[in-house]
């Protein structure tokens, strides 16, 4: 199967959204940050000229643009840049798009798409590394997807654009120039809908966005050691998927939730709130929950290191899943 | 002196300032009643700049409004039962009952989501003022928006977009704090800018200006009138601030009904306005200068009286529609979370 870089199939996303509907444009085209993949931009830039438009350093004058435009019928993009600039439009996000539909009886949809980037990036320190996807799990109305793949962001994506309700894209800044299959036929995938990225019968794992690859890569250490992991890749966290988590922990009886959103009222929490209240019985052991820790991300690269989840940490929460309650040798 | 109105539209501009009247003196008897909880916000005094707006723009327009925005709403041609059962919480209103009186909105009138947060609007306008700019149909945004929204910074980044698009967007700047509380009599100040001149805010991001008597609704129809020709042809935002003096049953926390029901009487000859806020009602009722104007001989007084008494009417309707309407089902609160 070809294989394509995510950054790839997220431009191509977008190349393919604008061209099979005239309501979409973009507003902010600097989707891929200013790294070596934003030449990836340059096709649409030439071909859909009059329908991008860079905004002012004005997150949340952009965002709103695209609110009101959404507002008025049509379906635009809006690129937030890092995540941690997402805080400044805060208010069009939350407090406006994700809640207009409901506030106006049902009449008045807002089909807006936001992007960000998030995520530890290497370096970004406290102010360039933020998951604000959790937070946002706290506005209800608002659509949170959070690929993992060149095929599904390009699914995602598409899909986003249909939507009749704002959502918001997070894609990590490290999953870029990940490279991965990408199937001749490509098409939109419905939000929603959890994907077993890995069968295994042992542990389940779910996560998210580029702990996905993490997980997958803990998996593999793992199963030479005879643990056989399942790794749940969510993809989107509003709507979240419980039946596939719940089927998932059904079967295996362990869970481990990853995700880099900081731990406090993060997606692990919620994910593993979910199994404790619907699942208690299938549960063979306590959850474990890898997640960032509870402190701002620091500079120095043992520091990030230090506070942010990786293979070896899935690896060792798995272990501790598995060995509960097993006498000690 | 500015010009004087058509007559046909001056006619409609009345028609449409005394509905908003009505319908917001009926407000404020509900509210005394007790029949709705919250707080609320009452556009009396400013109706010259909403009605004459509604009659500058057409049907293709967008329209964003605020926390005060009864009168826009209403004066755009919003069903006035509809209106009073969303600001009662009933199932039949506007919105089925989950905006409330600070959201009301119409999208069949070409309302955008109305936003309490204050300079919500301004931005949220702009972004359909993008929308027309890419239909190209002519379509033009207009936002109102109060005095205070131009403290927010939001407010600056949607001018300076709306000027470096050149989106077609009209600007409504109602300044209402004139007159307002001062400080030191139990309440904060509601005026905070550093600034005197709040066009020049927008004149810094090169967007025109026009500053007028808000209660003029000659002066009010003329400049946006203009401003939507401007932003019809192509050429780019316009700001326009209407300046109204307060209408003084705004000044406490709580609307109250200070100056009484408005007795048309007095800008007809027939009774002379008295009391505490006579000069109010004498020189700043945007109602009873417009009445002055038009009450020139015994058949335009009769065809006020008339159309006061057809409007009256149609809001004891409304009031009735909303008090007998039902609220929604508990059951219901779930639905529109996801379109």
């Amino acid at each position: 199967m070809a294989k394509q870089s995510y950054a790839a199939a997220l431009v191509d996303a977008l190349y393919d959204s604008l061209a099979a509907d005239d309501r979409i444009s973009l507003i902010g085209s600097y989707v891929l940050g200013l790294g070596p993949q934003r030449h990836l931009m340059d096709r649409l830039r030439k071909d859909f000229r009059d329908r991008i438009d860079d905004p002012p350093t004005s997150e949340a004058g952009a965002a709103a643009a695209g609110v009101g435009a959404a507002m008025a019928g049509m379906r635009p993009f809006v690129d937030l840049g890092t995540g941690s600039f997402s805080y400044l439009a805060w208010s069009q996000v939350t407090n406006e798009a994700a809640i207009s539909y409901y506030m106006s009886g049902g009449r008045i949809p807002v089909p807006v798409t936001f992007h960000l980037l998030h995520g530890v990036r290497g370096g970004g320190a406290a102010q360039h590394s933020h998951s604000p996807q959790s937070m946002m799990s706290n506005a209800p109305g608002l659509e949170i997807v959070v690929p993992s793949t060149a095929a599904d962001v390009y699914g995602l994506v598409r899909t986003a654009f249909m939507s009749n309700n704002p959502t918001m894209i997070a894609s990590h800044a490290k999953l870029l120039g990940i490279e991965t299959d990408m199937p001749a036929d490509r098409k939109p995938i419905a939000f929603g809908h959890a994907d077993i990225k890995r069968k295994g019968r042992d542990v389940t794992v779910v996560a998210n966005s580029l702990m996905v690859h993490y997980s997958l890569a803990a998996a593999e250490k793992l199963a030479a050691d005879g643990i056989d992991v399942e790794v749940v890749d969510l993809r989107t966290l509003a709507p979240l998927d419980e039946n596939t988590i719940l089927e998932s922990v059904s079967r295996t009886g362990r869970l481990v939730v990853v995700d880099e959103c900081p731990l406090r009222c993060g997606i692990a929490s919620e994910v593993s709130a979910s199994v404790v209240e619907q699942a208690f019985d299938k549960l063979k052991a306590p959850i474990r929950r890898v997640t960032r820790a509870q402190v701002p991300v620091p500079y120095s690269a043992p520091l990030e290191a230090e506070i942010t989840p990786d293979p070896l940490k899935i690896e060792a929460a798995v272990r501790q899943v598995v060995e509960y309650g097993r006498r000690p040798r | 002196m500015t010009p004087s109105l058509p007559n046909d539209v001056a006619w409609t501009i009345l028609e449409r300032m005394l509905l908003i009247r009505r319908f917001e003196e009926a407000v404020l008897k509900l509210a005394y009643e007790k029949r709705f909880v919250g707080h609320y916000h009452l556009y009396i005094g400013q109706e010259a700049t909403g009605a004459a707006a509604m009659s500058a723009l057409d049907n293709r327009d967008y329209l964003a409004t605020t926390h005060r925005n009864h009168g826009h709403v209403i004066a755009r041609g919003a069903d006035p039962g509809k209106s009073m059962a969303e600001i009662l919480g009933r199932a039949t209103g506007l919105n089925g009952g989950r905006g409330g009186t600070i959201h009301l909105s119409e999208p069949d009138l070409g309302f955008l989501s109305t936003s309490g947060i204050v300079g919500g609007c301004i931005s949220l306008g702009t972004g359909a003022g993008y929308a027309c700019r890419r239909r190209k149909n002519g379509a033009v945004s207009a936002v109102f928006f109060g005095d205070g929204a131009l403290e927010e910074g939001v407010s600056f980044e949607a001018l300076n977009i709306a000027s470096l698009w050149k989106l077609p967007v009209v600007f409504l700047c109602e300044n209402n704090s004139s007159g307002s509380w001062a400080p030191g009599e139990g309440y904060p100040t509601l005026v905070h800018a550093a600034g005197s001149d709040l066009c020049g805010i927008a004149r810094s991001v090169n967007i025109p200006t026009v500053r007028l008597d808000g209660a003029d609704a000659a002066a009010a129809f003329a400049a946006i009138s203009d401003a939507v020709a401007r932003c019809r042809a192509g050429n780019g935002p316009v700001f326009i601030e209407a300046v109204t003096k307060r209408w003084p049953g705004n000044n406490p926390l709580w609307p109250e009904p200070v100056t009484g029901r408005t007795d048309l009487g007095m800008a007809m000859g027939e009774s002379k306005p008295h009391g505490e806020h006579a000069d109010w009602l004498e020189h700043h009722d945007p109602i009873l200068r417009l009445v002055r104007s038009m009450a020139s001989d015994a058949a335009a007084i009769k065809r006020i009286k008339s159309l006061d008494e057809d409007i009256c009417k149609r809001i004891d309707a409304a009031v009735s529609f909303a008090l007998s309407s039902p609220s929604p089902s508990p059951a219901t609160a779930y639905d529109h979370v996801f379109a």
